[in-house]
C-alpha cells in the first residue's frame, strides 16, 4: 500500500469502508467501497450520512469508476470520495477532474510530479465536476 | 479552416511538454515498458515490426497546405522521407526515434497539429466527409460540429479509459462518403420539416472481427442536445461495455447484446440527467467555431465548360474530379494509387507539391480521405488543366479513383506487429493485373479492400471485394469475400469460400470480375450484379 | 538439406526502435550476427530488457543457414530483412536477391 493523498482540509475518515451490499444492508455505516461492477446511483438515496465513499481501480485500464465519481458528485455529494489501487500518476489529473479529492494508490506517487501533473494545463474543454471553466465558457463571457 | 487560439494552442503545447517527460522516463528507466504502453499509445506511438510508428492527427482529414508542408519536413528530417495516409484520414511515420518524439510533436504544434487520441481506448480522431463545404448535396457544412467534438472529445476525463477505443464520423449529406454506420457513433446532419438542423443518431457499428452496421437510436437529435447526448451515449457505454474480453468491449457489442431499444432507453434516461448539468456549450460558442468554415471567397462568372480535347486529361477529368457546389468550380481527388505503387503512401517531395497546389489553387486547403487519397476542395475550372499537368509530372495524376486499382490495403505484414499477412504486395498485382485503364473503366467502380488481420484496418468488411489475410500454418492465406459497401447503402461483405495463396486471390478476382461483365445489365456495377445474382456463379467461375 | 535449429533473442533498441538482434556480446542491427543462445536465450533477454540495451526483446527458433540464421516465422523474417514492399528501406538495399533469401 502506497501513501494516501489527500485534496480535502477535514479530518480522514478512520471507519473502514464496507462493502456495498453490507452498507445497504445496515443503517449505521457511513463509509462504503464500490467495485467496479457495482452502480454508484444505488447510493443516491444515502448520500447525506455518508462521509467516505471509496472506489476501487483493480486494474487502471478499467474506467467504471470516473462515471461512478461523477455520478457521485453531479448528484451533489460532499463527503470524501476516494479512488483505491491501481492510481498511477498520470490518472490523477482526469480522477480530480470527475470529482476524486482522495487517492490510496497502490504504490506511493512523486508527490511533486503529482503537483506538476495537476498544473500542467492551464485549460480544459470540458465542464465536469470540478471548479474549472471549460474553455468555452472562458472564450464566451 | 479552423485556427487555433490560446487556448487551444496552449493545451496542445503543454501536451508536447507532458509527454516529453513519459518518453525520458522511459528512456532514463523510470518507467518499464508496461508502464510507458498506456502513455505513449494515448499519444499515437507504437511499437512496430521495424520501428516506432507516429500517428499523427488530421481531425476531420483537413489540412492547410502548410500543415501538409510540415508533415513533409517531418518525414524528411526524421523519417525516411515518406509518410502515409489512413482509413482514419490520418498520417502515419513508420520509422520513428522515441528520442525523437517529442521534438516531432513540438514542431507539429508549431502548425496547430499532434497526436492526440491518435490511440489508447479513448475518443479516436474525428472523421468527417472529405468534401465537406465543398460537395453540391451537402444540408451544411459537418466539420464545425467535427471540430466541437474534437475539443469536447480531448482529454475528456471521464472517456479516457474506455472499454475499447472509440470512433465517430459525421457527415452532411444523403451520399455517406465516410461509412458512418460502420462507425461506434455516426452522425448525420439533417433538416426536419421546420427547416431546423439536427442529427440522425448512428450508434454501434464497426468492423473488427464482429463487424456489424449502426442501427438508428435516435432520428433527429436537436443540435442544443448535441454534446449531453453524445455523454450520454458515452456513459452508457463507459459503464455497460464489456471489459472481461477485448475483442467484446466494442459498443456494437454492447447494443447487440442490450439490443438497440434498451440502449436506446439507457441513454435517453441518462440523456435526461445529463441535460440538466449544463455540459452544452452557448450557440455563441458553434458560431464561432463555424465562422472559421465560411465559404472562400469564390470567383464569381467563371465558366463551367472545360477543354477536354487532350484525352489524357479528359479521362482524368471523368474519374477524380466531382462536382462542386460553386458554379465555375470543382473538387480534385489526387490518388495514392499509382499502378504499383503502395495505396496511401507519399514522399515530402509530392506533400510539397500537393501543398504547393493547394495554396495556389485550392484556397489552401486539403482533405485526406478514407480511401486513402487527397482532395483539393475548391478548384476553378479554369485551373484543372494546369493541375493535372503538375500531378501528371509527379506520378500523381493516376486517373483510377473508385476503379478497381483504387485499393484501400492497410500496411499488413510490411510493417505492422498485429499483421498476420502482407496487404501491399497483394494490391500492387491487382493493381498491376489490371493496369489498362481501359479494362479498369469497363469494369466501372469497384472498391477493393484488404486487411492483413481481423483488425480490418483495410475495410475489408466494407468491400465491394474484400481481402483478409491470415495465416495458414505459417503461410500468408487470402480469403476473399464479396457484397460489402461503406456507402449509404452499408453492408457487410461475406467470405465466398476456402482461401488462397497470394497469386490464387489476384486471379479469382480477376474470375470474378469477368463473371460480372457477362452478367451485368445495362449501367450495373460489380456490387449491383453480385446483389441482384448472387454469389453462386461467382462461385462457380472461381472454385468450378 | 536440413539445418539445425537455433534459439536467437531479438528486440528492438530502446531509444531508436531499430530491430536488433543478440550477438552474444551485443546487438546488431543484422541477424546475420544473431547467435545460438540455447537456454541462456530468456535469461538473457530478462537481463538485456533491464541494461535498457533492448525493448521487448524474445527469443525465436531459427534455422542455421550457412547465410545465418532463418526465423521460423515469416513475421520474424520479415523484421530482419525490412518490408518488402520497399527494397531500399531494407537492410541490405545493394542486395537484389537479400529479399528472397530471407523471404
Amino acid at each position: 500500500m502506497g501513501d494516501a493523498i489527500r485534496f480535502r482540509d477535514d479530518e480522514p475518515h478512520e471507519e473502514p469502508a464496507v462493502t456495498l451490499d453490507a452498507f445497504l444492508g445496515q443503517s449505521n455505516a457511513t463509509a462504503v467501497r464500490l467495485e467496479p461492477d457495482e452502480d454508484a446511483r444505488a447510493l443516491l438515496p444515502h448520500l447525506d450520512r455518508l462521509s467516505l465513499i471509496e472506489v476501487a481501480f483493480p486494474k487502471f485500464r478499467d474506467g467504471r469508476g470516473y462515471s461512478a465519481a461523477r455520478i457521485l458528485r453531479e448528484a451533489g455529494y460532499t463527503g470524501e470520495l476516494r479512488a483505491a489501487g491501481d492510481v498511477l500518476l498520470d490518472q490523477i489529473v482526469p480522477m480530480r477532474r470527475c470529482g476524486f479529492d482522495s487517492f490510496a494508490p497502490e504504490t506511493t506517487l512523486d508527490l511533486e510530479a503529482v503537483e506538476r501533473a495537476l498544473y500542467r494545463y492551464d485549460y480544459v474543454y470540458q465542464k465536469t465536476v470540478d471548479i474549472r471553466p471549460p474553455v468555452w465558457r472562458i472564450r464566451n463571457g | 479552416m479552423y485556427k487555433y487560439d490560446e487556448y487551444d494552442q496552449s493545451i496542445v503545447e503543454a501536451r508536447v511538454e507532458e509527454f516529453r517527460e513519459q518518453a525520458e522516463r522511459r528512456l532514463s528507466g523510470e518507467l518499464s515498458e508496461d508502464q510507458f504502453k498506456p502513455l505513449r499509445l494515448m499519444n499515437g506511438l507504437y511499437l512496430q515490426l521495424h520501428a516506432y510508428m507516429l500517428r499523427i492527427a488530421i481531425p476531420y482529414g483537413t489540412l492547410s497546405s502548410r500543415q501538409m508542408r510540415m508533415l513533409a519536413h517531418i518525414a524528411r528530417k526524421y523519417d525516411r522521407d515518406y509518410g502515409h495516409f489512413t482509413t482514419r484520414q490520418n498520417l502515419q511515420y513508420n520509422w520513428i526515434k522515441l528520442e525523437d518524439a517529442a521534438d516531432i510533436l513540438a514542431e507539429l504544434a508549431t502548425v496547430e497539429m499532434h497526436a492526440i487520441q491518435t490511440s489508447g481506448n479513448c475518443i479516436r480522431n474525428i472523421s468527417s466527409d472529405q468534401f465537406a463545404g465543398a460537395a453540391a448535396d451537402e444540408v451544411t457544412d459537418p466539420r464545425p460540429w467535427a471540430e466541437l467534438l474534437r475539443q469536447w472529445s480531448t482529454f475528456h476525463p471521464e472517456f479516457t479509459y474506455l472499454p475499447r477505443k472509440f470512433k465517430i464520423a459525421v457527415i452532411a449529406s444523403e451520399e455517406d462518403r465516410a461509412a458512418v454506420k460502420l462507425h461506434d457513433i455516426g452522425l448525420q446532419i439533417r433538416r426536419n420539416e421546420a427547416g431546423e438542423v439536427g442529427f440522425r443518431v448512428f450508434v454501434g457499428g464497426g468492423m473488427g472481427r464482429t463487424p456489424m452496421i449502426a442501427p438508428l437510436i435516435r432520428d433527429f437529435l436537436p443540435k442544443e442536445d448535441f454534446l449531453s447526448y453524445m455523454e450520454a451515449c458515452l456513459r452508457v457505454y463507459n459503464r455497460y461495455g464489456r471489459r472481461d474480453n477485448m475483442y467484446k468491449a466494442r459498443i456494437k457489442i454492447l447494443i447487440h447484446e442490450l439490443g438497440a431499444d434498451e440502449y436506446r432507453r439507457q441513454v435517453e434516461e441518462e440523456f435526461l440527467h445529463v441535460k440538466t448539468l449544463g455540459l452544452d456549450p452557448p450557440a455563441g460558442e458553434f458560431e464561432r467555431i463555424a465562422a472559421f468554415f465560411a465559404p472562400p471567397a469564390y470567383e464569381t462568372g467563371l465558366p463551367d465548360e472545360i477543354d477536354l480535347s487532350d484525352p489524357d486529361f479528359a479521362s482524368w477529368v471523368e474519374q477524380n474530379v466531382h462536382a462542386h457546389k460553386q458554379p465555375g468550380h470543382a473538387i480534385v481527388t489526387i490518388s495514392l494509387k499509382p499502378v504499383g505503387g503502395i495505396p496511401g503512401d507519399a514522399s515530402s517531395a509530392q506533400m510539397d507539391l500537393m501543398a504547393d497546389l493547394a495554396e495556389q489553387y485550392s484556397f489552401d486547403e486539403l482533405r485526406v480521405t478514407h480511401a486513402q487519397n487527397i482532395v483539393l476542395p475548391h478548384v476553378a475550372k479554369r485551373d484543372l488543366h494546369t493541375i493535372w499537368k503538375k500531378l501528371d509530372a509527379a506520378g500523381l495524376a493516376t486517373p483510377n479513383l473508385d476503379l478497381v486499382s483504387d485499393i484501400i490495403a492497410c500496411p499488413g505484414l510490411d510493417y505492422c506487429s498485429l499483421a498476420n499477412a502482407r496487404s501491399i504486395p497483394v494490391a500492387q498485382k491487382i493493381a498491376q493485373r489490371f493496369a489498362s485503364l481501359d479494362r479498369q473503366r469497363d469494369l466501372g467502380e469497384v472498391k477493393l479492400k484488404i486487411s492483413g488481420c481481423i483488425n480490418a484496418c483495410g475495410h475489408h468488411h466494407a468491400g465491394h471485394i474484400g481481402i483478409l489475410g491470415v495465416d495458414r500454418k505459417g503461410e500468408e492465406n487470402y480469403q476473399l469475400s464479396f457484397g460489402g459497401s461503406g456507402a449509404e447503402d452499408t453492408s457487410i461483405a461475406k467470405i465466398i469460400g476456402p482461401g488462397f495463396s497470394e497469386d490464387g486471390v489476384v486471379d479469382a478476382v480477376e474470375k470474378a470480375l469477368e463473371t460480372y461483365r457477362e452478367l451485368r445489365t445495362e449501367g450495373e456495377r460489380f456490387l449491383d450484379t453480385y446483389r441482384r445474382v448472387g454469389l453462386a456463379p461467382f462461385k462457380e467461375a472461381i472454385y468450378g | 538439406m536440413e539445418f539445425e535449429t537455433v534459439r536467437i533473442v531479438t528486440g528492438n533498441d530502446l531509444a531508436t526502435g531499430d530491430v536488433t538482434w543478440w550477438t552474444g556480446r551485443g546487438w546488431s542491427r543484422h541477424i546475420a550476427d544473431a547467435v545460438d543462445a540455447g537456454a541462456e536465450a530468456e535469461a538473457v533477454a530478462a537481463r538485456e530488457e533491464a541494461a535498457r540495451h533492448v525493448n521487448v526483446p524474445y527469443v525465436i527458433e531459427a534455422k542455421a543457414t550457412p547465410d545465418g540464421p532463418r526465423p521460423a516465422h515469416i513475421k520474424d523474417r520479415i523484421r530482419a530483412y525490412g518490408p518488402t514492399v520497399r527494397p531500399d528501406l531494407s537492410i541490405a538495399p545493394a542486395d537484389e536477391g537479400a529479399a528472397e533469401r530471407v523471404l
